[in-house]
């Protein structure tokens, strides 16, 4: 059974001046436990509707989300999500108090999570900089802060806004790579919310590209069936999924540039 | 080592030239007994202060801010720690804050008189006036600025409303509130000058206020100028203080 089930979901936004906005309509995807979802789309399609309603942190105006077969009832412990920019740490906590902060919410013995958040700050990377606050680390060793934020609290799955957007360049191709054997070491199901081809054929087994925006839905899946060493930007493996991928979301880009006109 | 020399040297400086053009203007241009030079301001100052007369009014005065201060301070976070997080409350009080607050202290200083006489009880509930709105509005301001992906970061951690409250609102509110007690404090030293000009048996507005009736012109200068090294002292205590203790929260300051 998939792990994660939305059927025919739709969301629409009030607004105040009585002009409503459809994010999203009639919006079904599965994603199986343990693959790697990257959920592909131009700006404004309605993808990070699509993982705040997975999260929690809004509802579905109609239709069902399910996660382990349950309906779900807000945010939980069981989906842990990494946010794009850094206002989501505590700034007033080291870095290992903000990888302890769900053990600690959780009742979970200071031994025991100090244990267990030096054990994830250790796979991010960040061994040594246990001590420091989120203001004197850069912006990729936060990210990395947020990512064993999440793994340390131990969720089903994992939710990410475009994690890495806000990185340059070479910062953001570490962390793919480093967030991939993560992947591969911890087996986790990831839903990853990405606008940039390249980064989806990276780390995804899928891709569901979406419609432009508003009133969006997925418009197709494509397996990335990819090996590690293929996974790299020159191979031809690779730049055959990238010339689907580019094929299904290039009208797409045509017409969100259209609208946002 | 190098900046903190550079700071200290510039703030010698500065003051030194403080104290030269305010000589200049009192000897050479002015030439008047009504603009005392600062020599005869320290001069008299010191007099006073052996004389004990001085430390007494500056006690008298501190302590009466001090207790106001702690006053408002501790029904002004709980106050604006609730406005900002319920609707309701806000609702229910906005009334109060909004109405209160634009009625200076020193509007109230009549009223306060004859309320509770000239003694410490209508000085203390002046300062405590001035500093409640101030730290209501700021703790307020700083409960809804916290970045809601703090809250939604919290939630999906496992955290339910009231650890939410504790551990992510309230800590993320800190700088707010340390900034308000940072204007409250200025407030206070308005405050309460007015208040003791008005009506008071002692403190340093009642000294003002005497020295003016015998024509002490050195005396009210050295009134004037430990306030201003009063209040001077009192927000680098408060700068190192939120720098020492609390720098963490609002690594900016």
């Amino acid at each position: 059974m998939a792990l994660v089930q939305l059927a025919n979901v739709s969301k629409v936004y009030r607004s105040l001046q009585g002009r409503d906005y459809e994010a999203v309509r009639d919006f079904s995807l599965d994603i199986e436990p343990g693959e790697f979802f990257c959920l592909l789309g131009t700006s404004g399609c309605g993808k990070t509707t699509v993982l705040n309603m997975v999260a929690g942190f809004e509802h579905a105006t109609s239709g069902d989300i399910r996660i382990g077969g349950t309906a779900i009832d807000g945010p939980g412990a069981d989906r842990g999500v990494v946010f794009q920019g850094d206002d989501s740490l505590y700034g007033w906590l080291t870095a290992l108090g903000n990888v302890e902060f769900g053990l600690r919410m959780r009742g979970i013995a200071r031994r025991e999570r100090e244990e267990r958040a030096r054990r994830y700050l250790d796979l991010v990377g960040l061994t040594g900089q246990e001590h420091k606050h989120p203001t004197e680390l850069s912006g990729g060793m936060k990210q990395r802060i947020q990512i064993a934020r999440v793994l340390a609290n131990e969720p089903q799955m994992l939710l990410m806004d475009e994690p890495f957007a806000a990185l340059d360049a070479h910062t953001r191709a570490a962390m793919q790579r480093e967030l991939l054997s993560i992947w591969r070491a911890t087996g986790k199901t990831v839903l990853f919310i990405t606008h940039d081809i390249d980064e989806a054929i990276i780390l995804a087994t899928k891709i569901g590209v979406m419609h432009a925006g508003p009133a969006s839905k997925l418009k197709g899946v494509v397996d990335v069936t990819l090996s590690e060493a293929e996974r790299d930007r020159t191979h031809d493996r690779f730049v055959d999924v990238y010339r689907q991928v580019h094929e299904m979301i290039r009208d797409e880009v045509v017409i969100s540039l259209q609208r946002a006109h | 080592m190098r900046q903190s020399l550079e700071r200290f040297a510039g703030y010698v400086v500065g003051f030194a030239s403080l104290f030269l053009i305010w000589h200049a203007a009192s000897t050479w241009w002015l030439g008047s007994v009504l603009f005392p030079p600062p020599w005869q301001v320290v001069k008299k100052a010191i007099e006073l202060t052996e004389e004990g007369v001085l430390g007494e009014q500056v006690a008298v005065s501190l302590m009466r801010i001090f207790s106001g201060f702690v006053c408002g301070t501790m029904i002004g976070i709980p106050v604006g720690l609730a406005i900002g997080s319920f609707t309701f409350v806000r609702r229910l009080l906005e009334p109060y804050t909004e109405f209160l607050r634009f009625i200076p202290a020193t509007a109230l200083i009549t009223v306060a008189v004859i309320w509770f006489g000239i003694g410490e009880t209508s000085k203390i509930f002046l300062i405590t006036y001035t500093t409640v709105f101030i730290i209501i509005i700021n703790t307020a301001a700083g409960v809804a600025a916290v970045a809601p992906n703090k809250i939604r970061a919290a939630r999906s951690l496992g955290a339910n409303r009231t650890q939410i409250f504790f551990f992510v609102a309230f800590p993320a509110t800190v700088p707010y509130i340390l900034t308000g007690m940072r204007l409250a404090m200025a407030n206070s030293f308005v405050t309460i000058i007015a208040a003791e000009l008005v009506a008071a048996n002692n403190g340093l507005g009642k000294m003002i206020w005497d020295s003016r009736m015998y024509m002490l012109v050195d005396q009210i200068f050295v009134a004037l100028l430990v306030l201003g090294l009063l209040g001077f002292t009192a927000d680098r205590l408060f700068r190192w203080g939120i720098y020492a203790f609390a720098g963490r929260f609002s690594p900016v300051t």
